[in-house]
């Protein structure tokens, strides 16, 4: 079984630091919500360790399976088994879904490997299906004019192509309705019940997406690292509380 | 030395190979060989570009020259005509038609403009070259009226509509050969047509685009849509890489007529494409596409203008540039707007996509509004590949060059999506995608 483990991680943009000593091992099968209040690190987190030019990671270790993904660029972790469903999914104008995920299957064959194109369509069209995106959607271009609900559904759309180890959820709640969302969840629980279940670092503000992913663990993140873990009951604590409880009792202890 | 100068003003295209040419077509009505030596004599008269002229801004004039060619001659091989999917195609080798295929429904004409010339003098007579010369070429385009030999004609009658593309492939052999392609369309009132033209070097009369030695080509279109008609014209310019080529295209578009040009520009070391757009009549529309990759040192001279004469007409331009190596790119563009040409709607883009440090890019849009009453857009963009949007296609584990290509192309799509044909745009995308990988 696959697991990543996070260790003492420290992350900065250009000289200000932003995630401060970061630990967290993830297994395979595995849902970890991360929460905390907006300017904490959890997503700087997920970008730096997904391999994201701007962010530095200046010590600690991230370990793929025993095996160190810092050295690795971006699309090596990717082919490593990373995956990160971003917050804010980049427009593509010109490339159509078909030919970008047809380009990442590809990219993880082995040289002189021919792609099944039949099966592939099968297999794409089987996962629109259960994420309800219109089959038409393929030849449109990457995101290009899609709604929030939209992007955050291709996200989920490429994670269940592309079967990764672990993937890390950047708020894919964020801008979602209340059908989005459950679609969205409904696409995320049916990979945590296949064979290839992924470890998942389920980034959120909020407690509602928790209603719908049932997280396994849930931490705390603040000032750039975990200050609580619990379980799923944490997130209701905190949905009751805030998160001012939270920082109260962190600073009580640091005292 | 008086001799020098009168070598500059006409290089290789002397009085003797003027007389050499007209005799080879001396069989050709009378009106046209007196419009062919009214013009070599504008030819011989005008001069060479100036740093000056402001229709050659940033162009690099030390490499113009009429030096060094010879009008075509006639080589073995009857050159390949599969290129691009169509359901009739011409094929031309140093100006001469060598070879046909396919059938066009009765009524269409679609014939070599020599036969064109000697059967339908009149129709030729009302739309070849008709259109005056206005971003600067006049000498050029004097040199190609006048060294003319044969071309296309197509001819789509009233009401017809062709529905698969008529290909017309011009070719050029041997070192220093000099070709005067041309191309002819007319549709009639409510007329449909796609044409395409592709340009390429040949060895052996094989397609050998980065095999073959430099010519000096001087090219020429005339798009004419009558009355509601739909005239969709693609050109593939894909000359061996030593090649001087001038592409000159003039549009005419009446009552409530279509037409999309869109010219992919590959080929030449030096490359200057006119594209000259009138349209006359209320409801006209001209959609105005190009598409360049520019690698090593070629440069790339593209000039155009929009002319709206008549209310509620509109222009749409976007001309896109990627730009590699130590490649040079000019564009200039002008819309001008009649005062009588209330709710004119004109657009005009030019997006260059720098791929290299070194690589140069122009932009000189314009605008010349006379009416009130209207809507013009202009800008130009220079921009290097996105970091975020490449970082997405990384991230989902696409190596990087193969990141930027999906990008590039991309970019290229924006355009080539704009042709309703599927056959002919995936035959483009695929030329395009090898060149891009040389």
């Amino acid at each position: 079984m696959s697991q990543l483990v996070i260790h003492d991680l420290h992350i900065s943009i250009g000289d200000k630091t932003i995630v401060k000593g970061f630990t967290l091992t993830i297994k395979q099968g595995e849902v970890h919500a991360i929460m905390g209040p907006n300017g904490t690190g959890k997503s700087t987190l997920a970008k730096a360790i997904a391999g994201h030019p701007d962010y530095t990671i200046t010590s600690g270790e991230v370990l793929l399976d025993g095996g160190s993904v810092l050295a690795m660029e971006p699309d090596e972790r990717a082919r490593a088994g990373l995956f990160l469903a971003f917050q804010y999914p980049s427009e593509i104008p010109g490339v159509s879904i078909a030919n970008f995920l047809r380009a990442a299957v590809q990219a993880r064959m082995t040289e002189g490997e021919e792609l099944d194109a039949t099966g592939y369509y099968k297999r794409l069209y089987a996962k629109m299906d259960m994420l309800k995106i219109d089959r038409k959607f393929t030849s449109r271009s990457v995101n290009e004019g899609f709604s929030g609900g939209e992007k955050k559904r291709c996200e989920i759309l490429q994670m269940a192509m592309l079967e990764p180890k672990i993937a890390l959820m950047d708020e894919t709640d964020s801008g979602l309705d209340i059908d989005a969302l459950r679609i969205v969840a409904d696409g995320v629980n049916a990979q945590r019940k296949s064979a290839a279940a992924p470890g998942i670092m389920l980034i959120t503000h909020y407690q509602r997406l928790l209603d719908y992913i049932v997280p396994d663990f849930v931490h705390v993140m603040h000032d750039g690292r975990i200050v609580k873990s619990g379980d799923k009951s944490l997130a209701l604590e905190l949905e009751a509380k805030g998160y001012d409880w939270v920082k109260q009792e962190f600073a009580a202890a640091n005292a | 030395m008086p001799a020098v100068s009168t070598t500059s003003l006409v290089g290789s295209f002397t009085q003797e190979a003027f007389n050499t040419h007209l005799a080879r077509v001396s069989h050709l009505p009378a009106w046209w060989l007196d419009r062919k030596r009214a013009a070599y004599g504008r030819f011989v008269a005008l001069p060479m570009p100036k740093r000056t002229d402001e229709g050659w801004r940033f162009s690099n004039l030390s490499t113009l020259t009429l030096d060094g060619f010879e009008v075509g001659r006639a080589v073995p091989g009857t050159a390949s005509s599969s290129a691009l999917p169509a359901a009739a195609s011409l094929t031309y080798l140093n100006n001469r038609a060598t070879a046909r295929t396919g059938d066009v429904p009765a009524g269409v004409i679609f014939d070599t403009l020599q036969n064109a010339l000697l059967k339908h003098g009149d129709l030729v007579k009302a739309h070849l070259l008709a259109q005056p010369s206005k971003l600067g070429s006049d000498k050029f385009a004097a040199l190609h009226e006048a060294f003319l030999e044969d071309g296309a004609f197509i001819y789509v009658p009233k009401g017809f509509e062709v529905t698969e593309p008529l290909a017309v492939y011009h070719q050029a052999e041997g070192p220093g050969s000099a070709v005067f392609p041309h191309t002819l369309v007319v549709a009639e009132d409510n007329a449909k047509v796609t044409v395409a033209d592709f340009f390429a070097s040949t060895v052996g009369g094989v397609l050998r685009p980065d095999g073959s030695s430099g010519h000096f080509a001087c090219g020429g279109n005339d798009l004419y849509a009558g009355h509601g008609a739909s005239v969709s014209y693609i050109a593939l310019q894909d000359w061996s890489r030593d090649t001087l080529s001038f592409q000159f295209n003039a549009t005419v578009a009446r009552r409530d007529a279509k037409v999309l040009s869109l010219n992919v520009h590959l080929g030449a070391r030096q490359a200057r494409h006119e594209s000259f757009s009138q349209l006359q009549a209320p409801g006209a529309h001209s959609e105005m596409l190009a598409l360049t990759v520019a690698q090593g040192a070629q440069e790339f001279d593209q000039r155009t203008l929009q002319i709206h004469q008549a209310p509620n007409t509109s222009s749409n331009l976007l001309y896109k540039n990627a730009l590699l190596d130590q490649a040079k790119t000019i564009f200039s563009g002008l819309i001008v707007v009649d005062p009588d040409a209330q709710k004119t709607d004109a657009y005009q883009s030019n997006r260059n996509l720098m791929l290299s440090d070194e690589a140069e890019a122009n932009s000189l849009p314009g605008l010349e509004i006379q009416a009130n009453d209207v809507r013009c857009t202009h800008g130009a963009t220079s921009a290097r590949i996105d970091a975020e949007q490449e970082f997405y296609l990384e991230s989902r584990g696409i190596k990087p060059a193969h990141a930027q290509e999906l990008l590039v192309f991309g970019f290229f799509e924006e355009v080539l999506g704009k042709i309703e044909n599927e056959a002919l745009h995936d035959a483009l995308a695929a030329i395009i995608r090898n060149k891009f990988k040389k």
